[in-house]
């Protein structure tokens, strides 16, 4: 078989389209931001009669100009991926990827579909797709949740397994067909081979897997840690807040990578250390529902002591299960029904341990601002509690800023899991997150670009994604 | 404000002694101590020999000599081997903290073996001549027993090395973020603002580690790269030029950059909407003038904060860009030291930077203070 190129017989028609339209596209953009330096762009201006006026002139023709170009860009970007998603190889490598994703696709377009239709029921989420900002990080990160949650349940995208090596295709650029493929197993490396003769592709889209499942999750538990001291600290202040913020400002002043080096290497996961911190930072989540609803219900103990079941008794299960591990330090727990594999749980804690002073001083700030105001006071006045005015009366309204910070964070917390997997810590080596594959890439970078490239691309889509995203929900909370 | 930065320095020394001693701590867990026994002395040794070791040189208290006869002449069984050796919590690390910090004399000792070790001796010092406290009070940074040296010239030939590293860093850094601030923020919503803006939010979505691989990939890579510059560091320890040393450095200014621009943006956006910016674009002020003189100076405040605060950030990129273009300074001593476990070196380390965290705090507080005359400390 012969070797794929970039765009196959695609290539022949689109290629030499791309090729003017992207330089001309550039020229415009550059013209246009060099030519609002000396110029206020106005935009378009209503004039009292209804009618409207345009910018003319250079300055209205640039702008024009970048739109259409823009426009007919995406056009052409559509047109790579929909007719290479129905050609498959015929397109080259980019048609194989995109047949790959095509359950992606599909997911992708009935989500935006259902929620432009539904925008207006649906408060911050629908108002997100207003902002084109929004929404280009919206389809960057439900791209990986989609990547990941196909790939994880049904094993969709990949296209080899991502441990198995075949031989010959060491350090293999994109595009190779696999040498004496069986019936059955995909003939190419769509994005070539790694050092060890595994398929680039299909690594890269399974890291989307480990990403996936440990930095939201990380992010959530940091939040809860976060909250639930953050919380009483702004709003007692005095001596808890003191003792508080010291801790935090004691975490926050340690250099991150010496942290992960003291809490990763094999020594100290042998000495317990992780599990330790565990039973300690998992805690955290059981504290804030059983405050949140104690707090809600205190008054109707019936309902109360049902909600606390039905929440409480669950997450016990899981917080012992989770904790407890055979042939650790902590093995107390007789109903172990799953473990968590001991690197996942090491990098899981390290990240939500330097995680959660961030978080714990954000909320701490919003609690400070938000008691001041009028209805903290009138439900002081009706006598509520301390943790009902803080769980029910200033968390949701500090939830603006919250939202806008978990994305972002769950971004850095990516980066994190990828600086573990740059130093080879704590994930096993062999593991396909995008940290350890650019880890193991960058040794043989100056002649053999793609094993460390692809997963650097990738990371850097998803965290851009979840940057944007913030940004359209901080744009668009502002304005609510 | 004599009184605030006389607080602000004694909550500092608080916490640079509460963080030297959770490192102390961690680097001194039994595990640890066990594999750098083993490496120093040989991988086969037994469990009381790995403790006698450690006893002999001031990690651990001593066994209990009955118990070390018993175990020598091979009459104790497996079991009572294991519960004689103490592996868990012992205190006499609050005593090797106060030696480590130069409060308490350091310790002497005629080992089982009979010879004597004293910590102030350095290797081949006499030990009667060995100064009786020695510690970081008394400038003695340990011993590294990873490249065999003093801890502290290392820390101080590698900190130069750093030094050089991050002013091209800074003088890369703060001038093009403040310049890409003032430009995006200055006409909020224009063209200019809207793609400053999506670079700088690119810029903070791309670590130092992807970066680096991007650039090495388009600019020094023998494959298919233009080739411009070297992907290694390593020559510029002793001879930087532009070619070898402005990808490393680009590298960390960059992640940092776009998080100052985005600052500086929204200071100046918020500044530029102020009424005497108002007042004086209504007197007929040339917007040229209203930018650089009644504007530019009030916005940059809050930049300053955040760019004190990027140093902890830029430690981090650092140790990652350093180990990427082989760049031999501290960041690259960090991954050595907590690699091998080399505990005085790694205390030194965390010493200088969690100094440098917690000084540039410090700067941070006060430079607003001194800045914002609307802010009082009292």
């Amino acid at each position: 078989m012969e070797k794929l190129t970039w765009t196959g017989s695609l290539g022949a028609v689109l290629d030499p389209i791309f090729m003017i339209l992207v330089p001309v596209f550039l020229t415009v953009i550059i013209l246009r931001v060099v030519l609002s330096f000396f110029e206020p762009d106005v935009g378009i201006q209503p004039n009292p009669d209804g009618t409207a006026n345009a910018t003319g002139g250079i300055w209205g023709l640039t702008r024009t100009g970048s739109n259409w170009l823009g426009l007919a860009m995406l056009v052409l970007l559509l047109a790579y991926l929909v007719i290479g998603a129905v050609m498959g190889t015929g397109a080259g490598i980019i048609g194989g990827i995109s047949q790959q994703f095509l359950p992606v696709w599909i997911a992708l377009i009935a989500t935006f579909a259902v929620s432009i239709r539904y925008k207006t029921r649906l408060g911050l989420y629908g108002k997100l797709f207003d902002s084109v900002i929004g929404m280009i990080g919206f389809a960057l990160v439900m791209f990986w949740v989609y990547t990941a949650l196909f790939t994880g349940l049904f094993d969709l995208v990949s296209t080899h397994d991502p441990l198995s090596q075949v031989s010959s295709m060491k350090n293999k650029v994109p595009g190779t067909p696999v040498a004496r493929a069986d019936e059955g197993t995909y003939p190419y490396y769509l994005l070539g081979g790694d050092n060890l003769a595994r398929d680039v592709f299909s690594r890269m889209v399974k890291g989307s897997l480990v990403v996936m499942a440990i930095a939201p999750l990380a992010t959530l538990f940091a939040f809860m840690v976060g909250i639930t001291l953050g919380l009483p600290a702004g709003y007692y202040g005095g001596k808890l807040d003191t003792f508080l913020s010291f801790l935090a400002n004691l975490i926050l002043a340690f250099p991150v990578i010496l942290l992960f080096y003291l809490l990763v290497t094999p020594e100290i996961v042998a000495a317990g250390l992780p599990q330790y911190m565990a039973v300690v930072l998992f805690f955290f989540p059981l504290v804030f529902m059983a405050v949140l609803i104690h707090s809600r219900y205190r008054t109707q103990p019936k309902k109360n002591y049902t909600w606390l079941a039905i929440t409480l008794i669950p997450m016990f299960l899981i917080y012992a299960a989770s904790i407890n591990a055979d042939g650790s330090k902590i093995t107390f727990w007789p109903l172990d029904f799953f473990d968590i594999p001991g690197g996942i749980l090491v990098v899981f804690v390290s990240v939500v341990f330097v995680n959660s002073p961030t978080v714990f001083r954000i909320v701490r700030g919003l609690a400070m601002d938000i008691k001041t105001r009028d209805y903290v006071s009138a439900a002081q006045t009706r006598g509520e509690r301390p943790w009902y005015i803080m769980l029910w009366e200033i968390l949701p309204n500090a939830r603006g800023p919250l939202i806008v910070d978990f994305c972002l964070r769950i971004g850095y917390t990516t980066i994190l899991l990828g600086t573990l997997g740059f130093f080879g810590l704590g994930l096993p080596p062999e593991s396909p997150d995008w940290g350890t594959t650019i880890n193991d890439g960058r040794r043989l970078l100056s002649i053999y670009l793609h094993p460390a490239l692809v997963p650097a691309i990738a990371l850097l889509s998803l965290v851009l994604g979840l940057n944007l995203l913030a940004d359209g929900l901080r744009e668009q909370s502002i304005r609510d | 404000m004599g009184r605030f930065i006389l607080r602000r320095t004694g909550v500092l020394i608080l916490t640079a002694l509460c963080l030297t001693f959770i490192v102390f701590l961690l680097t001194n867990l039994y595990p640890n101590l066990e594999k750098l026994a083993k490496s120093e002395g040989n991988f086969r040794m037994a469990d009381h020999e790995v403790a006698t070791f450690l006893s002999n040189n001031g990690y651990r208290s001593a066994l209990d000599p009955d118990f070390l006869a018993k175990v020598r002449s091979g009459q104790a069984t497996d079991e009572e081997i294991e519960a004689g050796i103490n592996t868990g919590f012992d205190a006499r690390i609050f005593r090797n903290y106060g030696e480590w910090l130069g409060i308490v004399p350091g310790y002497v000792i005629e080992g089982t073996d009979g010879t004597t070790r004293a910590r102030c001796a350095t290797p081949g010092m006499d030990i009667a001549d060995a100064p009786s406290f020695c510690g970081i009070l008394q400038g003695y940074w340990g011993w590294s027993t990873v490249f065999k040296d003093e801890a502290g010239s290392i820390i101080g030939t590698r900190l130069a090395l750093t030094g050089k590293l991050m002013f091209w860093v800074m003088l890369l850094m703060v001038p093009s973020a403040l310049i890409i601030g003032v430009l995006a923020g200055m006409r909020e919503g224009s063209a200019t603002d809207r793609s400053l803006s999506t670079v700088s939010i690119t810029t903070t979505a791309t670590p130092e580690y992807v970066s680096g691989v991007l650039f090495i990939a388009v600019f020094a890579s023998s494959a298919v790269g233009l080739k411009w510059f070297k992907g290694t560091a390593t020559s510029a320890m002793d001879n930087a030029t532009f070619e070898n040393f402005f990808l490393p450095v680009l590298t960390i200014a960059l992640y940092g950059m776009g998080y100052i621009a985005r600052m500086t943006r929204a200071s100046m956006a918020e500044v530029m909407t102020a009424h005497y910016v108002r007042t004086a674009r209504l007197k007929g002020v040339s917007f040229r003038n209203i930018v650089l003189k009644h504007a530019l100076r009030n916005a940059l405040i809050a930049p300053f904060t955040v760019i004190m605060l990027q140093f902890p950030w830029l430690l981090n990129g650092v140790v990652i860009v350093e180990t990427l273009f082989n760049y031999k300074g501290f960041g690259w001593v960090l991954v050595q030291a907590a690699g091998n476990n080399d505990i005085e070196l790694l205390m030194g380390v965390s010493v200088v930077s969690v100094f440098v965290v917690l000084v540039t705090q410090l700067i941070s507080d006060i430079g607003y203070v001194y800045l914002n005359p609307r802010i009082s400390v009292t």
